[in-house]
């Protein structure tokens, strides 16, 4: 090893903070025990993490003093060698808290740079989202739903070793397998968090991206004033209010939708969005009342359209809604774009009730919601009774189904 | 050329992966702190987390007050000195603004208390980055001030700061400014004394005859009117006049008992021997700094630096005496003083007003850079030093230059 190595870490504030620490650390502590040396930290600017903020930590490791400097003369790294993605919804690309602009997930990454997802779902449903690059790189999934070892609560799935693992083998220069497993056994004095990395380390699967796979959309970016542009005093000029609406079928003019302002959009804190049926809906007025981002446009025909683009997915709407199943969060990874759902369902009816059904049954929901407490400790025991390797060749064993453990399996 | 140059000796330290915060968490452990008093406000508050944490896992037994405001937190902490208690207090930005009527009348009473300023911009607008002006916003009151570069130098130099403000010939409040995020927030390896070897160094808090106490009836700070205020400013000039020298034992000691050498405890150079032109600033300014000079010096450019830890007691023969050297000086600031002389950060000034009077002044350049969290890049670097070869070579400067700032 002859020079540094970046690693970045997305994950969702709060929810997944500590699980991003244990694993930046991890690396560092790694590094240690091979007599190198090197630094973790997170992006300062995200700090504050509200619930589901896409945040970010890094590791680099060098292999001396002066290396590891050259590395750190900057904010954060410029490149990385892996990007490690701890919520398969992040890989829609990220808006940090303190910055404009939709950042894709492979962004940092050089040519045949690593992105390592935690996902369940295969490498098309996550070339989907991941947005195309113009050099290759490699892209591993480990296993497993995302996990929630956050702040308020730190659930042991493993998922921290297991990406420490995958790490060894995905980048042995940087770190190996032995090293790894000295800085488990010394940090968490755990047998079976070591047996965890190393079941990681021989089952990740990889594929190589070539450039120009994956989504198409270009993201988009901001521009920052110079100091003789900027209005003074701080001011941010206001936006229309906007208006009426136009039905894209009947022509009927009604409604209202607020305007909004480009650079404040946020849906990518959302793991999970809601899925109106509008035939259901006995306008109530409860979900545009309640939502806490005033998402919801009134449509000329007195319904209530979210608007995709503000929506942070947290599921008020949901809750407020009288009507079972006319809200239904459903999880992010279900959709590939913003699209309205009434323009959906005002172009074809039956096309939009047939979409609807397949969503909210194909897509389970989300452990971290606000509504469904316990859910996660459901979902870690189902995960583990069905076993995580694929082809199911191993049988999880007794411990293996503990809370503990599900994610190690 | 390290920072700190590493022990000859193992000493019983183990290792740790620590942030500059919790640097300063375990120096609050290892100095035995009785009373701290937190609120919190960012990047201050990862140290009232992990004392805090300390606390709750049995391993520091200390008394945690989480005050209703700064302005609480500091008094709280000024009247546990004052009984004699060691304490411990910090704040960041517009938090440590909000204590600044406590933050006032502290020196006056002789209070030695540590304080960690976890730098951060003064907002508005909201931001959570680095910037210099908060701490050294107590510049005139008689704080002793000075900022850090390493987790590794944060809890040496806290460790140093209990034992030089609670000197009987100094008892002044000091301190220690941390760059948000730079320093606070990332975790680095750091060695971590034996607690025997501290004890060692620093002895208990004795406050003698000023200590509140009905064993020693004492009244302290009654209505002093303005018969008396001109002989209670001396006296505090005296306690600051006399902190160079406690400094200088504190590090000698330090070395001693650790094996830790930081050599000149006010300045540290880098690259000075033989410089034509060097750079000073204060803080992690340093890594870029360093960095940029190892690639200039591979193109032959002489260029060093001086990075200054103490602010107050300001080293200004020691200083002019170095920077008389060099053709040029230029002073990056992370910090800045509205209308001040020559439109400059306050360094810039202070460097300016201790080279006044010395037989060797270089033309001094001022440099704002990296306000707010910005990031000081080794380009920026680079356009500095330009500069102070511009300097060096007798071209008249604009006094200050805005480096990295849009335009
Ligand atoms: S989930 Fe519902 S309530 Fe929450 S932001 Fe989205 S539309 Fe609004
Ligand atoms: S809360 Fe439900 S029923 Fe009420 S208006 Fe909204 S979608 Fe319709």
């Amino acid at each position: 090893m002859d020079r540094s190595y970046a690693v970045e870490i997305i994950y969702r504030g709060i929810f997944q903070k500590t699980l991003a620490k244990h694993i930046s650390r991890g690396l560092v502590l790694a590094a240690a025990k091979e007599g190198k040396t090197g630094i973790s930290f997170g992006r300062y600017g995200d700090s504050p993490e509200r619930n589901g903020i896409p945040a970010k930590n890094f590791a680099i490791i060098a292999p001396d003093e002066v290396t590891l400097e050259e590395s750190m003369a900057q904010y954060e790294p410029k490149q990385v060698d892996v990007t490690v993605v701890v919520d398969d919804t992040l890989c829609k690309g990220v808006e940090s808290w303190a910055w404009y602009g939709l950042q894709p997930v492979n962004r940092l990454l050089g040519p045949g740079g690593k992105l390592v997802v935690t996902s369940m779902l295969g490498f098309d449903d996550l070339l989907k989202m991941i947005h195309a690059k113009d050099v290759p790189y490699e892209l591993a999934i480990v296993r497993g739903i995302p996990s929630f070892s956050g702040l308020w609560v730190f659930k042991d799935d493993h998922t921290d070793v297991r990406i420490l693992g995958t790490i060894a083998r995905l980048v042995p220069e940087m770190l190996s397998l032995a090293a790894i497993e000295a800085a488990i056994r010394d940090e968490w004095k755990d047998e079976l968090k070591v047996t965890s990395a190393r079941k990681a380390y021989s089952r990740v699967e990889t594929t190589v991206v070539p450039p120009g796979v994956g989504n198409p959309e270009q993201p988009y970016a901001f521009t920052l004033p110079g100091w003789r542009e900027m209005p003074e005093g701080i001011a941010i000029r206001n936006i229309p209010m906007g208006g009426a609406i136009t039905d894209p079928v009947t022509g009927q003019v009604g409604g209202y939708r607020a305007a909004v302002n480009p650079y404040f959009k946020k849906f990518t804190t959302r793991t999970m969005r809601p899925v109106i049926d509008f035939e259901k809906c006995i306008k109530c007025t409860l979900c545009w009342l309640q939502c806490p981002d005033s998402c919801f446009d009134v449509t000329p025909d007195g319904l209530y359209d979210v608007r995709m683009e503000s929506c942070c997915g947290c599921g008020v709407c949901e809750a407020v809604c009288p009507i079972e199943h006319c809200i239904t969060m459903v999880n992010e990874s279900a959709f590939t774009d913003n699209r309205s759902q009434w323009e959906m369902w005002k172009a074809d009816r039956e096309g939009y009730r047939a979409w609807v059904a397949e969503k909210i049954s194909a897509r389970p929901e989300r452990a971290h919601g606000f509504r469904l407490r316990g859910l996660y400790q459901e979902q870690i025991k189902a995960l583990a009774a069905v076993g995580l390797a694929p082809g199911g060749e191993e049988k999880v064993g007794r411990e293996d189904t503990t809370e503990a453990s599900a994610g190690g399996a | 050329m390290a920072t700190v140059q590493e022990p000859t000796v193992a000493l019983g330290d183990k290792e740790e992966l620590i942030s500059g915060s919790e640097a300063i968490a375990v120096a609050c452990k290892l100095a035995d702190v009785d009373v701290i008093t937190a609120y919190p406000i960012r990047p201050y508050d990862t140290v009232m987390q992990y004392v805090a944490k300390l606390v709750a896992n049995g391993e520091m037994d200390c008394e945690y007050i989480v005050a209703e405001s700064e302005h609480s937190q500091f008094e709280i902490v000024k009247h546990a000195s004052a009984v004699g208690a060691r304490v411990f207090v910090g704040s960041s930005g517009v938090g440590w603004m909000y204590a600044f009527e406590a933050l006032t009348v502290t020196p006056a009473l002789r209070i030695p208390m540590v304080a960690m300023v976890g730098n951060r911009a003064l907002d508005d607008p909201g931001a959570f980055g680095v910037e210099h002006n908060d701490a050294l916003a107590v510049r005139d009151l008689g704080w002793m001030l000075v900022w850090v570069d390493t987790a590794q130098e944060a809890l040496d130099t806290a460790l140093l700061a209990w034992r030089i403000a609670e000197d009987r010939r100094v008892f002044l409040p000091c301190a220690i400014g941390c760059d948000g995020a730079f320093l606070t927030h990332s975790q680095a390896l750091v060695r971590i004394p034996a607690a025997e070897r501290v004890r060692e160094f620093l002895p208990p808090y004795n406050r003698g005859d000023l200590r509140l106490h009905p064993d020693n009836p004492i009244t302290v700070a009654p209505q002093a009117n303005e018969d008396w205020v001109m002989e209670i400013r001396k006296q505090n000039d005296a306690a600051m006049r006399r902190a160079p020298q406690v400094i200088r034992e504190a590090y000698a000691d330090f070395e001693r008992i650790f094996g830790r050498r930081y050599g000149n405890p006010f300045f540290e150079e880098y690259e000075t021997e033989d410089a034509e032109v060097v750079l000073l600033g204060m803080g992690t300014l340093s890594m870029p700094v360093k960095v940029a000079i190892r690639k200039m010096r591979k193109e032959g450019r002489k260029v060093g630096f001086v990075r200054l830890r103490w602010f107050r007691p300001f080293p200004t023969e020691a200083l002019a005496a170095c920077l008389g050297r060099f053709a040029a000086v230029g002073v990056i600031d992370r910090d800045y003083s509205f209308g001040s002389p020559y439109y400059s950060g306050v360094v810039a000034n202070e460097v300016r007003t201790a080279l006044y009077a010395a037989p060797q002044r270089p033309p001094v350049v001022g440099f704002i850079c990296g306000l707010g969290g910005r990031e000081v890049t080794v380009p920026n670097v680079r356009e500095m030093t330009d500069y102070l070869y511009r300097a060096a070579g007798g071209e008249r400067l604009v006094d200050t230059y805005w480096i990295g700032l849009r335009e």
